[in-house]
This record gives C-alpha cells, structure tokens and sequence, in this order.
C-alpha cells in the first residue's frame, strides 16, 4: 500500500497586487499524481520555482490542494479532524535550521513533538535517546543548539521529527544552506535511517549527487512532473536534464561525453568506480 | 559588541542552582527585587550583597558572564546616576558654575546604581542557570491558577520561550546586517543622535523583514510537529518540588526576614 499518494494534484496560488485586487493565478503544482511505496528512499528534484517545495508541503497537510486529493498512510488531508494523524505520520523538515528548532537545548527540542502528541513523560526521553542515537547526536544532547554546526542542526531536526514516530519523512531542502561536509553528514543520516529502520524518505532536492542513493526519482518542472525513474534511468538522459536546467552529476556528464566521442560506455553511469569498471572493460 | 547581552542567555553547567525547580527562582527573583526596594540602610544593601555573592557562588556561573550583560545598560545606569545626583534638591556639596550636587543626590545616585546593578544580576543569574523552556515552563505551572480568569497562560509562556529562543539568532543578523551595510557605505557611529537614529533604519527594515520570516517559517514548522497549544499537551521535564526546592524556599524567606529585620531595627 502506499505511504502517500496524490491524484491529479493543483494547487493555485492567488497573486494579488498592492491593493488587493487579485493580480493572476499561479499554478504551482499542475495535475501531479503519484504513489510513493513505504519503505523506499524517494527523491524529488527540479529548479527552484519548479513546484517541488509546495507539492511537498501537501504531504503533511500544511497545504490543502486546491484540486485532486491527497492521502497520507490512507488519510485523505482534507480531513480536519485527521491532520494531527497525518502530520504524526509524515514528518517535515525544512530548509532553514534556525528556523525550526524550538527548543534551547538539543534534547528538549526533539522532545516537543512528543510533548504535543501527548505521550506520557518516560516514553518521551526513551524516544529522545533512541532519535537522538539514530542520528548521531546524543553526545550533544545537552548543548544549546546555537552552538551546533549547521549540518548538526539538521540532524537534531531529524531527530525531533524521528521521536514522533513517523512512517514517513518529508525533507524539504534540508541541504540547501549548509557546506558540502554538512551536506554529506545530513544525507548519510538519512540513508542510514531509511536502511536501518526503513522510514520511508521523500527527499526534496536540487543537488544531483544527493539523488544516486534514491530508489525513485521525480524529476518536477513548471508544476509537473517531467520525468520519472530510477536514478539510472533518470541520468542516462543527460540531454533532458540539462534542458530542464539540472546539473548532472560530474562522472555521469564525462561518461556521456565519452559516449557521444563514439567509446562504447553504457548509458546512466552514476558513480566513479563504475565508470572506472565500465573502461576497464572497454579493452 | 551585540553578542554582550547576557540576559536570556543560558549559561550552561552543573550547580544547585542550575538543578533547582525554575518556580523558586522565579519566586526567588520577584522576591529579592521587592527586597531591594524594602528599606533603605547600609546594613540592607550589605545583606543584599551577600545574599547575591552567595548565590553568584553556588550558581558556578563565571562572575565576568553577568557583568558583560550589565555592559549593555550602562547608558541606563549613567542616565540615572547622572538625573539623581544633580536634579535632586537639598544640601549642596560642590557647586559648578549651574550644576549643584546635594548631599541627597550624591546618596540617592549611589544607591540608585547599586539597587540597579543587583537588580541586573540578580535577575540575569535567573537566566544564565534557567534554560528558558524551564523557565517557561514554572512561569506555566505557577501562574497556572490565573487561567480561571482566562489568562492564556500557555500562550504567553510559549511566546516568551519562543523570544527567548531567538534573541542570539536575531543579535548575530543585526550584527551581519550592519556589517553589510557598512560595506557599503552606510554609518552608523558618527553625527548627533537623530542622524544615528536615522542610519538605523536601513538596518530595522531588513531584520524586521527577516523576522517575520523567519516567525513564518518557526509557525509551520511547529504546525508539523502537531504543536496545537497547551491541551493534551504532556511534559519531556514535568515540575516535581524536591526537598532542595523547599530548602531554598526557607534560604529566601530566611533572607526576606534578615532584611526586614534590619531595616526595622537599624
């Protein structure tokens, strides 16, 4: 059964101009449906204005589509009385560190979910240890979260979303605004968590190289979605990607070049030691 | 120079202090600012004095830390010292050219500075040893019989955490900010104090503007984390009173009763 599932998805935005007056409707997320399987790693990618923030945003219900329907865990999100159920189901984290951490300490921070959930005071700290431990935090669980790098940052927000209990994690960006290191940090913490306790992860993203590990791609442009696959299907277009304005990944772009010289390199090529193997069978 | 305020920033380590239920410090605070301004005798602000040193002491929190926090209302202190001791009437001491200094003034200056600066410490000794979810969260408890007359406790105990939370955050833009502009040119330390005030505009626009970002982005990411106020609301940290909680209720009140007998016998 799917986790989340959308159905002919619209959402519209109302422009309006200084006085109010309504400017033009914007159509962020055009007609998308899809079915994301519990378990899998999903990455999401397109352009920034490509749709992907908003379509993630409807998969906790903070917005509601404007046409079509979406189903968390089999919750439609419309549902009033649900949208606690569902936002315990599929937690969110955002783009801004700072801006999402609650707490003053690392381990009161991770501990509000739960609080608001209404789980009794024991269960909350055992659930903060185990978050904590999942992402690799605990020795920081008592540091001010002002002090944290921001790649920390994110995975104490990981962490307070994991201590929900969530079957799903919808991460929105979460690398945008850190540094490689801090980018490679979050991205491993969340493989680990998909593999190790098989959270579903729907991960929203305009770096390539973080979509390798995905099981499923997205790739999102004007609101719909332009191509779909597994990251081996998706990279061996390099041409469409680059038309869509993404970067591909550097290994992948000089196997192509390669190709297109006339070496007989499969397509998709995604890492350094397959294409390392892929010439070495060439002689 | 922004990151010197220390009030509402948590000093983090281990002490009694630090362990105590944040309802007595509250009570504790509230009580020792009435008691500064109980009596007014030597004696008093001596007793005052040791009191604070004592507490300084146990709290295990650097003594440098809160005087950096009193570097930031200094200009209030000096505004103060300065009103006391020539506007107040009485018997002169020194007489410069218009500005005459009374016996009355120079004492009510003196001490006007010295309950200021206990006033400083003592409530930022609060703040250094109370993580501010703590100290919200006794400001919740103790406060919790106003909700009859429909106080919105929670709410307001959240806001306050919230605030607190993001000072250090909204100093370091102020502070990022105003290191832009003067990259561009823009001065903010020279003229008469109109013209600072008005360079400060082009600073407030963006960082109000950041704010309401930034209030934006904290209230949906609290709405994803099924924050829905204070109903059904459970606690990671539920407020039990130990038997040192009780210990320091009796030190404060044993305090309270010194200082009132000194004021009333000296």
């Amino acid at each position: 059964m799917s986790i989340v599932k959308t159905e002919n998805v619209i959402y519209e935005y109302v422009k309006r101009d200084e006085e109010g007056n309504v400017d033009g409707v914007i159509r962020a997320v055009n007609d998308v449906s899809l079915g994301i399987r519990q378990g899998d790693f999903i990455a999401i990618v397109g352009h920034n204005g490509s749709g992907k923030s908003t379509l993630a945003k409807h998969m906790n219900a903070i917005l509601q589509p404007t046409q079509g329907t979406v189903w968390v865990d089999g919750m439609d999100t419309r549902q009033e009385e649900r949208v606690w159920d569902i936002r315990q189901r599929a937690g969110m984290v955002f783009q801004n560190p700072d801006n999402q951490i609650i707490g003053q300490v690392v381990e009161e921070d991770v501990g509000f979910g739960p609080e608001n959930l209404g789980v009794p005071t024991e269960e909350i700290w055992k659930r903060v240890e185990e978050s904590l431990r999942a992402v690799g935090m605990y020795q920081f669980r008592s540091h001010s979260p002002n002090r944290l790098s921001g790649g920390q940052k994110q995975r104490v927000s990981i962490a307070g979303v994991l201590a929900m209990r969530p079957r799903c994690i919808v991460l929105d960006e979460p690398t945008a605004m850190l540094d490689p290191s801090g980018r490679g940090e979050v991205i491993r913490a969340v493989r680990e968590l998909n593999q190790a306790e098989r959270v579903t992860v729907i991960l929203i993203t305009h770096y390539m190289e973080e979509v390798i590990h995905a099981d499923h791609v997205y790739v999102m442009d004007k609101g719909q979605i332009a191509m779909e696959g597994t990251p081996r299907e998706i990279f061996s277009q390099v041409e469409k990607l680059q038309k869509l304005r993404l970067d591909v990944p550097q290994v992948t772009l000089l196997a192509h070049e390669l190709q297109q010289r006339g070496l007989g390199l499969p397509d998709g090529i995604l890492t350094t030691q397959e294409l390392v193997q892929a010439l070495k069978e060439l002689k | 120079m922004l990151r010197d305020i220390t009030l509402g920033q948590y000093y983090q380590t281990e002490s009694v202090i630090h362990r105590l239920d944040p309802r007595v410090k509250l009570a504790g605070t509230l009580l020792y600012i009435i008691s500064l301004f109980l009596f007014e005798n030597i004696a008093g602000y001596v007793l005052a004095a040791l009191f604070l040193a004592l507490v300084i002491g146990l709290s295990h929190v650097p003594f440098k830390f809160m005087v950096r926090g009193m570097k930031a209302i200094l200009f209030l202190l000096l505004i103060t010292v300065v009103f006391n001791l020539f506007l107040t009437p009485g018997e002169t001491l020194v007489s410069l050219w218009k500005l005459t200094i009374t016996r009355e003034g120079l004492h009510n200056a003196v001490f006007m500075a010295l309950r200021l600066c206990y006033l400083i410490i003592g409530s930022s000794i609060m703040t250094l040893t109370t993580t501010p979810n703590h100290l919200t969260d006794g400001m919740e408890k103790g406060l919790r019989p106003l909700k009859v007359l429909k106080v919105p406790v929670h709410e307001v105990a959240m806001i306050m955490s919230i605030a607190l939370r993001f000072i250090p955050i909204l100093l370091e833009e102020t502070d990022k900010i105003m290191k832009a502009q003067i990259a561009r040119g823009a001065d903010f330390e020279s003229g008469n104090l109109i013209r600072r005030a008005k360079a400060m505009v082009p600073l407030l626009v963006p960082l109000f503007i950041s704010a309401f970002r930034r209030a934006n982005d904290l209230a949906m990411a609290m709405e994803a984390r099924c924050y829905h106020g204070g109903e059904g609301r459970t606690k990671m940290k539920p407020l039990v009173y130990q038997r040192r909680d009780r210990l320091a209720y009796l030190c404060i009140l044993l305090y309270l009763g010194c200082k009132v007998a000194v004021g009333v016998l000296l």
